[in-house]
């Protein structure tokens, strides 16, 4: 009997592991980001300066969280017209064919390209393509990035939202059908209504990776720690900040980019959440 | 039939069909970003894949300048990178394949109480964790406090963290699908519980835990982000844990803001993308072949 108490002993002692380690995370960041919260208290969140000159240093993160939010919103806005065709592509229309497994394995390798191989090509390939539209310099900025992202995201959009298309009861669908609907007609008025929050949660989800996505939006984003001033405006966001500037941090602004990091783990864990309560209503 | 009928009918099948282009347009444009980056990369990578890229460390930036002034291939290549990204890949595999292993069988087996039941949610929290925090965490635990200093194992640590909820994930779904009939079997000829796990448990759902730990693993081999904050790059081949080391995506960035050193930024990403990649099918090919039993 002693080799099952402990086993049994060993499976508790690593679950407890778990335990200690998002305890200890969620402690560390806190810790880390007292002295800028101590020094600047909450106008950290709303206060866009962000200033390192010794003497009259100054940190706040809105500008940081504005890149965030505007470049992930704007991948996602990119990302559901490509992930919802795709989407209806293998679970609808091509449902258990050839064509189907095999795109879904090319959107599959989409989402096992590193970060930064996606940030050296958005550089190299898409950022001249941006400056010989005019529409930017450089071709640094918000667009660059989101453009990126939006990519970068699709594959997680796509397959939750597959799966869940494809869930939609045959019957359902063919009582439509029966009915005289069009394919379209069924996809508008039965697929779409009875997998609704089953896709908006996959979306979630995939705003989720873009909000945390670090090396590929630093490559492109220009890195100017300021409030994006327009779609083609070089911004920061709060990953990419902490990645450009933590290597030669120390002090109060290593603290704030700790407070950075517990903001950011604040944002993406409740966007995950969310996504996952809706998926598991949905369920 | 009356002629507005038909005409509707007409109309209802016109949207039909150009709907059903548009969900093909879609379609096409989402995946035709992979042939693009593939085939770039193909393209300019290739001519600095030889020997020397897979024996050499990096090479200084006026080496780089030197050969490009000249026309020739840069000398040197990713040998740092690749000695730093195996040892902290293994050491990772080291820390993360046991304990998840541990934690998703644990999981599994006591799945419906509150205990287990926080223990998943935490796991899923701790996924959605963007990897540049989980540098920062062991920035402030191994950095910090135990190898004073940037280090191979502060890397490792980061990888991990990044590893544990994916093998704990895909352990317990994969003993779901193990059906109840076989444990009951087991135990009805009085198996012991220890034995029940080791001999039959794993051993029954052992290709699914390959999967899942050979998916981890692709996961961590193209991480940059959290390595930034950690084992920081180093220019000379280092296995010593606690001392900085390099890593094939940490070098790729080096490369990247290193202008003389563009064309090895194009094969070293070749090279990341192309083993990640296979790693990748490799996980996937496992997982068809025995899909549970």
């Amino acid at each position: 009997m002693s080799g099952d108490r402990i086993t049994k002993a060993l499976l508790f002692i690593s679950s407890l592991t778990i335990l200690l380690l998002g305890a200890g995370i969620v402690l560390s960041l806190f810790g880390g980001a007292i002295p800028a919260f101590r020094e600047f208290g909450l106008k950290f969140i709303v206060s866009p300066a962000w200033n390192p000159t010794t003497g009259s240093e100054e940190y706040g993160a809105l500008s940081f969280i504005a890149g965030t939010v505007i470049t992930s919103i704007l991948a996602l806005i990119i990302c559901i017209p490509m992930a919802f065709s795709t989407s209806l592509f293998i679970a609808e229309y091509y449902n258990g064919t050839r064509t189907s497994s095999i795109l879904r394995s090319l959107v599959d390798l989409l989402a096992g390209i590193p970060s930064i191989v996606y940030g050296f090509w958005g550089f190299y390939a898409l950022r001249p393509l941006l400056v010989a539209t005019g529409l930017s310099d450089q071709g640094f900025g918000v667009f660059t990035a989101s453009l990126v992202l939006a990519i970068m995201i699709v594959p997680y959009a796509t397959s939750l939202s597959a799966e869940i298309i494809s869930m939609v009861p045959a019957e359902l669908k063919e009582a439509a059908y029966s009915l005289g609907a069009t394919r379209r007609e069924v996809i508008f008025s039965v697929v779409i209504p009875s997998a609704r929050s089953g896709i908006i949660a996959s979306f979630i989800l995939a705003l989720g990776r873009a909000l945390g996505e670090t090396m590929a939006v630093t490559m492109l984003i220009g890195n100017a720690n300021v409030i994006p001033k327009g779609l083609f405006a070089p911004g920061n966001t709060m990953a990419s900040v902490i990645a450009n500037q933590f290597g030669e941090a120390s002090g109060l602004k290593l603290s704030a980019l700790i407070a950075v990091g517990l903001l950011l783990f604040l944002i993406t864990a409740i966007v995950n959440a969310l996504g996952k309560l809706i998926i598991k209503r949905f369920a | 039939m009356h002629p507005e009928l038909t005409d509707n009918i007409a109309r209802r099948n016109r949207t039909n069909g150009r709907f059903r282009y548009l969900v093909i347009a879609g379609s096409v444009i989402t995946v035709v970003p992979i042939f693009l980056i593939v085939g770039n990369l193909a393209i300019k990578g290739y001519r600095q894949i030889n020997l020397a890229f897979f024996t050499k460390p990096a090479p200084d930036t006026f080496q780089a300048m030197m050969a490009a002034a000249s026309g020739e291939i840069i000398p040197g290549g990713i040998a740092n990178g690749l000695t730093g990204s195996l040892l902290m890949v293994l050491l990772a595999s080291f820390i993360a394949i046991p304990l998840g292993l541990m934690t998703g069988i644990f999981v599994y087996e006591n799945g419906t109480r509150r205990y287990a039941r926080f223990i998943r949610s935490l796991t899923e929290i701790l996924q959605g964790v963007p990897s540049i925090i989980l540098g920062i965490i062991a920035y402030l635990w191994v950095v910090k406090n135990i190898t004073r200093g940037y280090s191979a194992l502060a890397g490792s640590v980061s990888l991990a963290i990044m590893m544990l909820p994916l093998i704990i994930r895909s352990t317990e779904e994969t003993m779901r699908m193990i059906p109840i009939a076989i444990r009951e079997a087991a135990f009805a000829l009085g198996t012991p519980y220890y034995k029940m796990i080791y001999k039959i448990l794993i051993p029954v759902s052992f290709s699914g835990l390959a999967t899942g730990v050979l998916l981890a693993l692709s996961r961590i081999l193209g991480e940059t982000a959290p390595l930034m904050l950690t084992a920081l790059g180093s220019p000379a081949v280092s296995f010593d844990v606690t001392r900085p080391v390099s890593a094939v995506p940490l070098l790729i960035w080096d490369f990247y803001n290193d202008p003389n050193m563009v064309s090895l930024v194009w094969s070293a990403s070749l090279f990341l993308m192309f083993f990640v990649l296979s790693m990748n099918l490799l996980a996937r090919s496992v997982a068809s072949k025995h899909k549970y039993i």
